[in-house]
């Protein structure tokens, strides 16, 4: 016991949205006969993979105090990339959409760390440009993967598990480690919850928003890459709107929009609430259009309890 | 901050000489930029400077003028509103539906009613239970899209007779020559921009949003104040739909998305701060036109469409780091 307890330690405690997701679960196990089986509820946590990855990166520039808009337009240009390069070369292919990640990643760090605009601005217009850039490479086409390999990727086992979502399931724990183990998550905290202190106390501020910026690039093009080898194609709009899904995600598993505090636990409560959501009314066959309304209720329920429960921090001082 | 204040005094002279050019720049920054830009498209094209062509420009940018008009205020007041997008789905679709089914004068008047009812809906949450706006509209992004769907049932819908309503005049109409989008565009963002600076009312507006606690301690009704400033962006949001609706005489559902950001991308562009406070509706209508300019321009050059979104998004970030270079004295942060 003391040792799941050492797992948490730190920042960490249980997030109400558990509460919730275990709610959510029992409720659809009753109402549909399909959902409690092995083979949905691996399915659930392949169909949330794409945002919940992207979700672990947008949690670490949550708690800085930033936000990243860009993230749905990154997951296009890199599942276009991964696609339309694969005539040249599979592992090019590949790397060229993880690249264009990290480095466009790296260029909205080093705007926000050098200029000192606002995250929201910088990644605004960051999400309007790269799909741009995405209609330039692809000259408004859809590409469809003619090497099997790849499309078979995304269909894959490990044993009984499916791939993808032992990759989203492994990210997972690594970025828990990463916040709650390291420096880096440790500076991650002390950026979100005094920037000036956090200079004095020594952190390198630019450079380490520039590094959970590179972060959540990574993942967004990951995302991508995982995304694309699903369908087996890539469209220029692929990933419209997902940047709202994941910050939609990131806010219900509790990390604060003032930066300073969240979890990477919290978060992938966040992520399987919207997933197991979507499934169990699918199976319920409700039509997709009341998720949209169900899950808009929710998030402001959920700032409404975070409003009674907790008393107002001093870093956000209302009247 | 402290290390700004620290830079001021390290820089070098050479810096300082250079700085002073960045701040006379940057002052009437985006003025320059913008008369430069119609120098520089006007040389590609013939067509660019001339009458007709600046009408449409005015007259394409006037639905997301309009908006902007309404979130600047919300923005002045210290918050945002994602929502507008979503909000201008669901009257277009609304106004239009209704129209065939209760005649025009009964569609508009209902449509009216309930995108304030929306706006209130937003406003009552952020203004009396003090949540964060960019959650709560976030949140009403999503769920306004859904009650559109679950409304027209994914169906588009569109007006059977368009050549014999008079519902056509908001869209397609002129009066005295000028066309009547751009009438009220010009006619809301004069109205605003006077109660925002000549009223009591704005002055209220610009106190809370510029320090809420001290509004609070002066005796004004902050909550109240917030409150109306989401019944302002829904009014506006609803002439939009009015002129989109009768303009298209049709809507799809999700006629809207993605207008929120085009909107904020306009207000920046004009150099209202997002931390309340501060602005004002002329610089959006700045903003929005230069927008509006920026895609004609590269259209006629003969650019196509999604290089302006790539233009966009390098000029909305010059605009932003100029005025807070001017106002830090250094072009770059001091911090490693």
């Amino acid at each position: 016991m003391t040792s799941i307890k050492g797992f948490f330690r730190g920042r960490t405690s249980i997030q109400p949205i558990w509460v919730f997701v275990i709610a959510l679960f029992i409720f659809f196990s009753l109402m549909s006969e399909y959902f409690l089986s092995f083979g949905n509820v691996t399915n659930i946590l392949v169909q949330t993979s794409t945002i919940g990855l992207i979700a672990l990166g947008m949690t670490l520039v949550m708690i800085n105090g930033n936000i990243d808009l860009s993230v749905g337009a990154i997951l296009g240009l890199a599942a276009s990339l991964a696609v339309g390069l694969q005539e040249i070369s599979m592992t090019l292919a590949i790397l060229a959409a993880l690249g264009s990640g990290i480095l466009l990643g790296a260029i909205n760090g080093l705007i926000v760390w050098k200029t000192g605009v606002n995250a929201f601005i910088v990644t605004l217009g960051a999400m309007l440009g790269i799909r741009g850039l995405i209609f330039l490479y692809t000259g408004e086409q859809s590409f469809y993967a003619l090497n099997f390999a790849f499309s078979d990727f995304g269909t894959s086992t490990i044993g009984p598990f499916p791939v993808l979502a032992v990759i989203f399931l492994t990210c997972t724990l690594i970025m828990h480690l990463v916040l709650t183990r390291t420096g880096h998550g440790r500076n991650t905290f002390a950026v979100g919850g005094n920037p000036e202190a956090s200079i004095d106390a020594g952190i390198r501020l630019g450079r380490h928003m520039m590094i959970n910026f590179i972060i959540v690039g990574f993942f967004a093009a990951l995302a991508g890459v995982m995304l694309a080898s699903q369908m087996g194609a890539a469209t220029p709009n692929l990933g419209r709107d997902y940047e709202l899904w994941v910050i939609t995600a990131v806010v219900l598993g509790g990390t604060k929009l003032t930066g300073g505090y969240g979890s990477i636990v919290g978060t992938l409560g966040g992520v399987l609430a919207i997933g197991i959501l979507r499934n169990g009314m699918n199976l319920m066959q409700v039509p997709a259009f009341y998720v949209l309304v169900i899950l808009g209720a929710i998030l402001i329920s959920v700032l409404i309890i975070d409003k009674k429960l907790n008393a107002p921090s001093t870093k956000e001082v209302r009247i | 901050m402290a290390s700004a204040e620290q830079s001021k005094s390290s820089l070098p002279k050479g810096k300082l000489s250079k700085a002073g050019v960045m701040s006379f720049l940057s002052a009437q920054g985006i003025l320059i930029f913008f008369l430069l830009g119609m120098f520089v498209f006007s040389l590609f094209s013939e067509q660019f400077l001339s009458q007709s062509n600046i009408m449409t420009v005015v007259r394409q940018a006037s639905i997301i003028g309009i908006i902007a008009v309404g979130v600047t205020v919300v923005i002045i007041g210290g918050n945002l509103d994602l929502s507008v997008g979503s909000m201008l789905s669901f009257s277009t679709v609304l106004v239009v539906d209704l129209h065939d089914k209760i005649g025009p004068t009964n569609a508009i008047l209902m449509m009216f009613a309930l995108t304030l009812m929306i706006g209130a809906v937003n406003g009552i949450l952020i203004g009396f239970l003090r949540l964060n706006s960019l959650i709560v509209t976030l949140a009403m992004l999503s769920a306004i899209q859904g009650f559109v769907l679950i409304y027209s049932g994914g169906q588009n819908v569109d007006i059977a007779d368009q050549e014999g309503t008079w519902f056509a005049f908001f869209g397609r109409g002129y009066l005295g020559g000028i066309a009547v989008p751009i009438l009220l565009f010009g006619l809301l963002a004069i109205l605003v921009q006077v109660v925002m600076s000549y009223t009591g009312y704005g002055r209220r507006i610009f106190a809370v949003g510029g320090n809420p606690m001290a509004a609070v301690y002066s005796g004004i009704r902050k909550n109240w104040c917030v409150f109306s400033t989401y019944l302002i962006s829904a009014f506006c949001v609803a002439c939009a739909a009015l002129v989109l609706g009768s303009r298209v005489m049709g809507s799809q559902n999700n006629v809207g998305q993605g207008y929120e950001l085009l909107v904020l991308a306009g207000i920046i562009l004009g150099g209202t701060s997002l931390l309340g406070g501060a602005g004002s509706i002329w610089k959006t209508v700045v903003g929005v036109l230069i927008l509006g300019f920026i895609q004609n321009g590269l259209l006629l050059m003969g650019y196509p469409y999604y290089i302006q979104w790539i233009v966009t998004w390098v000029i909305i970030i010059l605009a932003v780091w100029l005025d807070l270079a001017n106002k830090r004295k250094s072009l770059f942060t001091t911090h490693s």
